[in-house]
Order: structure tokens, then C-alpha cells, then sequence
């Protein structure tokens, strides 16, 4: 790690734009239990999380990994078995299924970053769907049914989760640290390294980086954050299902963050709001909201591929 | 009874042909994605779709038209085919010059396009597809019984990998394509289509899809989610075998397939994840794939 301290000196201070989306962001998710559904608003906080944890990977690396759903999912499935069958209490529930995340994104990281490109949004693709038939058939993820009724517990034996309010400002804490964390790491050093092997692999390579290890890095954080945002889910919803590790969940992260805007910094946050309402008010439509979610995706691609948020730094010119 | 290994030759025989039919599709995929990829240097991500479409369509005809296997075979993956000279046409084209990422990223949302329409028309359950009838019946070769359209299935797919494999290796056409993979510019200055090129190869990739759609009809159940269920598999073999030879493509396909049928004879529990495990460790050891080239 010798060449942390070799990379080029970094603007620390943080941009008005951001500081200012930051600052409507808390405000937003203060207000936001009085007037929406507290549930709504911590799934599509737990969503934004995962998403953003996915977006380090894609926007930040230039890493398109189609296996996201395994660290989510698993994550999600661990945090409800340990909550549940150990008795942990949540936060050491929600820490066992964050390190779950950590363990799977290290061994698949190892895997993966073997190759580039296309091959590897193939290869996590091929190990995500492993472990989804892993979970179909072992025991401790009940099958089709999952883990039901998860225990929500005390936190720290003093904040009864059972409490909607208390377990909104538990889940909208965590989460607001895990988005300042992924900002310090995108602005630190590290961060801007990460930028450079995206911008031109080859190049920060020959100025002495070891692209490999930095990947490594970038892709445990990102699994260890979506495995997190998975934790946060179970103890939610009180049930980690095998919907969390199908390959469909993978494709949700790609469209939540495509439509925000990729490799923004707030625009995974507002993609995942909007695809988790879209969702809610398209569920009785059935499968329509699987040709509406992949009409979605096109029209991104051919003509929207800056997303939400892009479209408006760019139009603002400002960072956001 | 014969037995080999401790298992009775029967069942290992059976496990051995469904392999090699699952390999006859993973090589039918695998192929079109090659073929693709080589062209176009997008993966393909509605390949599985593509496949059900081909399985549905035949189901189709039969029913509303009374139009069977045999012409099926012929009319399916012209249509699915025109269905991708259309998609080339109107969205891969757009793209060309961007981040193969965002191929992989609309060709995943047509995917879900054509899986949502069909799930909304048909439910998520299997529609039955009969065996034609002069295919009907089988064969008692004395170490095991040999389904008619079994062999038949992997007899023409053999055919269809090996005749696609010398029409781009072995004929002129062929040769431009390969020029053109090289490099299109200058086979463009020679007075030569490159973008039809482009376009009629991915229609030809996803044609192959098509075809393997009716082949497998009698064979699984045609459901919408057929697609999506066998092409992360076939993305696994097609990291496996690197996708920079054709033929590379149909041996690791077959291969995998029997490997996959021996599986679930020995140890059934791993079956539908050994293709992954392979995966993962020829990726630790031989990183480019097997037949690949390293980048």
C-alpha cells in the first residue's frame, strides 16, 4: 500500500453542490416518515444503499458486475438466520450479514477481476446464479418459503425496533453514514486511483498502481456495503427471501443506478427512490412491470445515459 | 445388469445422453454468442430470450396454425432471425461507438422486454410441445435405450455447429467476416457492406438461438423463463472456453454438458452447479479460458 502515498494531491474540501444536496437529503429523510409510508422509505433507503454500493463498482471503477444480488441476498439471509436461530441482537445481526457480504465479495473479487469487460459482468453473473441454486436447495435458507418472522430485537438492548419510528431512524442513520463513507472513500486517494484505472487501466499500470489489488479493494467494499443494505432489508421486512439472490434483483441494482445516473454521487439514491415507487404503484399490473422495467433500460441506453441526476450536474454545472 | 464404477450402465448411459443434449445446446448458444461477439464485440445478453422466443414460436404455429416440426424447424429462426436484424438495426447500431458495457446493459432490458410478454400471454407454467411423429419411439442399442429424437437433436445441432464453424473459417464469406473482425475500415474500403455485415451476423446469432428454441421444445417444457434459466449457464461455459474460437465454443459447450451428465450420476447434489465450480477454477488457473487468446 506504499503507493497510496504516491497518488497526486487530492481537493479536499468539499464542493457547495454536494454540500447542499447533502444537507435537502437529511432534511428529506427527517420529514419523510411524517408524510410517506415509514416502510416505503426504508426499503427504498436500503435499495439506495445497495445501489450506491453498486455504483462504487460501476461508476467509480468501471466495473459492471451482474451478481450483485449475491451479497444482498445472502447478506439478508445470514442477518435473518443469525437474528433469528442464534438470537443475535440487530446490530450484531446486521453486523453478521455486513461480514457475510465482505467474505463473498472477497472470494468472488478473486475470481472476477481475472478478466475484464464483458467477461466480467459474465463471470459474476455465473456465480451469483451459484449461489442462488445454493440457497434454492440449503437448508438454512428455507427454500421458497426463506426465513420468516425475523426477530427485530433491541438495539443495544435500549431501542425497541419494534417501534416503526425507531426502527426508521435506526435504518436512516446507518444508512446516511454508509453514503458519507462511500463519498469519503470516492474523494480519498484511494478514490482517486480508482478513477484513473476507469479512465485508462494500461496507463495506471505503467505509473506504478497495482490495478489488480485496487479492484480487489473497491469490489470487497462494494459487496461488504451491498451486503449491509441487505442486512438493513431482513430485519425491515422481518424475511430474507430467495427473491433477494435471483439474478432479476442484479438487473434492479444495474436499472436503479442507470436511471439516477451512473457514477454520480446522489443519482443511485434518487434512481432506487423512483424505481421502488414505480414499483409499488405498477405491482398490480403484474408482469407488465418486467417489460416497463426492460423498456426502461432501452430508452436509458439510447437516449438518457447520463440519468437523472447527470442530466442535471450537467446541466447545472456542478458535481452532484 | 452391467455395471461400471458401481452404477448400473443404464442410468449411467441415460445421464450421458442427457449431457450430451444439454451440450448440444450450451453448444448451439455458445456458438451464437461467439459469432456475435466476434462481429458486433457486444455480448448478447438476450440470447436466452431469444431462444424462448424460438421455442414459443414453434408452440405457436402448431397450435394456431397447425404448422409442425419440420417446416418450424426452417420458418422459426427466419423469423427470430428478422427480429434481430430489426433490433441491430434500430438500437445495437446506435451504440457502436460507445462502452460494450452499454450493449450488455440494452440487450439485458430487451431480455426482460420479451420474457415480460411472453409471461403476460402464456404464465409462468410450461406449455407442452410434442415430438414430430416420424421422430417418434427409439431404439434398444442392448447397454441402453436411445429416444428417436434424442439422437436426432444431437446429431443436427453436431451438424449445425460444425457447418457454421466452415462457413467462417473455411468459405470466402466467411473470410470477409473475419477480415472485418480484424479490421473494418479497411474492409470497407475494399467496396464491402461491413454495417449489413454487422446487422445479418447478429441476425444469423440470433437465428442459431431461434433454432436451438425449437429443437428444445419437444425436449423441456416451453416456458417464458427457459431462456433466462439456461444463459447464465452458457455465459459460465462461454468464459470457460474464451469466446475468441468457433470452435473452441462447440467443444467446451459438448463438453460441459457431459461433464455436467456424469455429475449427476456420481454426486446428483452439485449437478446444476459443477458447470459453475469448472468455472471458477479455470478462471484461477488458465484466466484467458481455454481456447482463448489472452487480451
Amino acid at each position: 500500500m506504499a503507493t497510496l502515498a504516491a497518488a497526486a494531491p487530492v481537493r479536499r474540501e468539499t464542493e457547495w453542490s454536494v454540500a447542499v444536496a447533502g444537507a435537502a437529503l437529511v432534511v428529506f429523510l427527517t420529514a419523510a416518515p411524517f408524510v410517506l409510508y415509514p416502510v416505503f422509505v426504508m426499503k427504498a433507503l436500503c435499495f439506495a444503499l445497495f445501489a450506491c454500493a453498486f455504483n462504487l463498482l460501476i461508476g467509480y471503477v468501471g466495473l459492471v458486475s451482474f451478481g450483485h444480488a449475491l451479497y444482498f441476498g445472502w447478506a439478508s439471509y445470514l442477518a435473518a438466520y443469525s437474528a433469528k436461530v442464534w438470537g443475535l441482537p440487530p446490530e450484531l445481526a446486521v453486523l453478521c450479514g455486513t461480514a457475510t457480504g465482505l467474505v463473498l465479495g472477497l472470494i468472488a473479487g478473486v475470481v472476477a477481476i481475472r478478466r475484464q469487460g464483458i467477461y466480467f459482468a459474465m463471470i459474476t453473473l455465473a456465480l451469483a446464479q451459484m449461489m442462488y441454486l445454493v440457497a434454492l436447495r440449503a437448508p438454512m435458507t428455507g427454500g421458497e418459503d426463506g426465513i420468516q418472522g425475523v426477530p427485530r430485537g433491541w438495539l443495544f438492548g435500549a431501542f425497541d425496533l419494534n417501534n416503526e419510528t425507531t426502527m426508521y431512524a435506526f435504518v436512516a442513520v446507518v444508512v446516511l453514514a454508509a453514503f458519507f463513507l462511500i463519498y469519503r472513500i470516492i474523494n480519498s486517494p484511494f478514490g482517486e486511483v480508482l478513477k484513473a484505472i476507469r479512465e485508462n487501466e494500461q496507463r495506471a499500470i505503467s505509473l506504478g498502481y497495482k490495478t489488480d489489488d485496487y479492484k480487489l479493494v473497491a469490489f470487497v467494499l462494494s459487496a461488504t456495503l451491498a451486503g449491509l443494505a441487505g442486512s438493513l432489508k431482513a430485519l425491515v421486512f422481518q424475511l430474507a427471501s430467495l427473491t433477494d439472490v435471483h439474478w432479476t434483483m442484479s438487473g434492479e441494482v444495474v436499472l436503479m443506478t442507470l436511471v439516477g445516473g451512473l457514477g454520480t454521487i446522489f443519482g443511485p439514491i434518487v434512481g432506487a427512490f423512483l424505481i421502488v415507487a414505480l414499483e409499488n404503484y405498477l405491482a398490480p399490473f403484474g408482469q407488465w412491470v418486467l417489460v416497463i422495467q426492460g423498456a426502461v433500460f432501452v430508452i436509458c441506453v439510447l437516449s438518457f445515459r447520463r440519468g437523472i441526476v447527470g442530466e442535471l450536474a450537467a446541466r447545472l454545472r456542478v458535481r452532484l | 445388469m452391467l455395471e461400471i464404477f458401481g452404477v448400473p450402465s443404464q442410468a449411467l448411459f441415460g445421464q450421458l445422453l442427457l449431457g450430451l443434449i444439454n451440450g448440444s445446446f450450451y453448444a448451439l448458444l455458445s456458438l451464437g454468442l461467439a459469432v456475435i461477439f466476434g462481429m458486433l464485440n457486444i455480448i448478447n445478453f438476450s440470447h436466452g430470450a431469444q431462444y424462448m422466443m424460438g421455442a414459443f414460436a414453434a408452440f405457436i404455429l402448431l397450435r394456431y396454425t397447425g404448422i409442425g416440426y419440420w417446416p418450424a424447424l426452417i420458418i422459426v429462426p427466419i423469423v427470430v432471425g428478422a427480429t434481430g436484424v430489426v433490433i441491430e438495426w434500430l438500437f445495437l447500431k446506435r451504440l457502436q461507438k460507445l462502452d460494450h458495457l452499454y450493449g450488455l446493459i440494452l440487450t439485458f432490458g430487451l431480455a426482460l422486454i420479451i420474457e415480460g410478454l411472453f409471461r403476460n400471454y402464456y404464465g409462468s407454467s410450461g406449455q407442452p410441445y410434442g415430438v414430430p411423429e416420424s421422430l417418434q419411439g427409439g431404439r434398444n442399442l442392448g447397454f441402453m435405450f436411445l429416444p428417436n429424437y434424442r439422437a436426432w437433436v444431437i446429431a443436427f445441432s453436431l451438424f449445425v455447429c460444425i457447418g457454421t464453424w466452415y462457413g467462417i473459417e473455411r468459405t470466402r464469406l466467411g473470410s470477409y467476416l473475419r477480415a472485418a473482425t480484424e479490421n473494418p475500415a479497411l474492409v470497407r474500403a475494399f467496396g464491402i457492406n461491413v454495417p449489413r455485415m454487422v446487422t445479418l451476423t447478429y441476425g444469423f446469432g440470433v437465428g442459431l438461438a431461434g433454432l436451438a428454441g425449437v429443437m428444445a421444445a419437444p425436449i423441456y417444457n416451453v416456458s417464458p423463463q427457459m431462456g433466462s434459466d439456461i444463459i447464465i449457464v452458457v455465459f459460465a461455459v462461454v468464459v470457460i472456453g474464451g469466446m475468441g474460437s468457433i470452435m473452441g465454443a462447440i467443444v467446451t459447450g459438448f463438453a460441459l454438458g457431459i461433464v455436467e451428465g456424469l455429475t449427476k450420476v456420481f454426486f446428483p447434489e452439485a449437478s446444476n452447479t459443477v458447470i459453475f465450480v469448472i468455472m471458477i477454477i479455470v478462471l484461477l488457473i488458465r484466466p484467458a479460458g481455454l481456447f482463448g487468446r489472452s487480451a
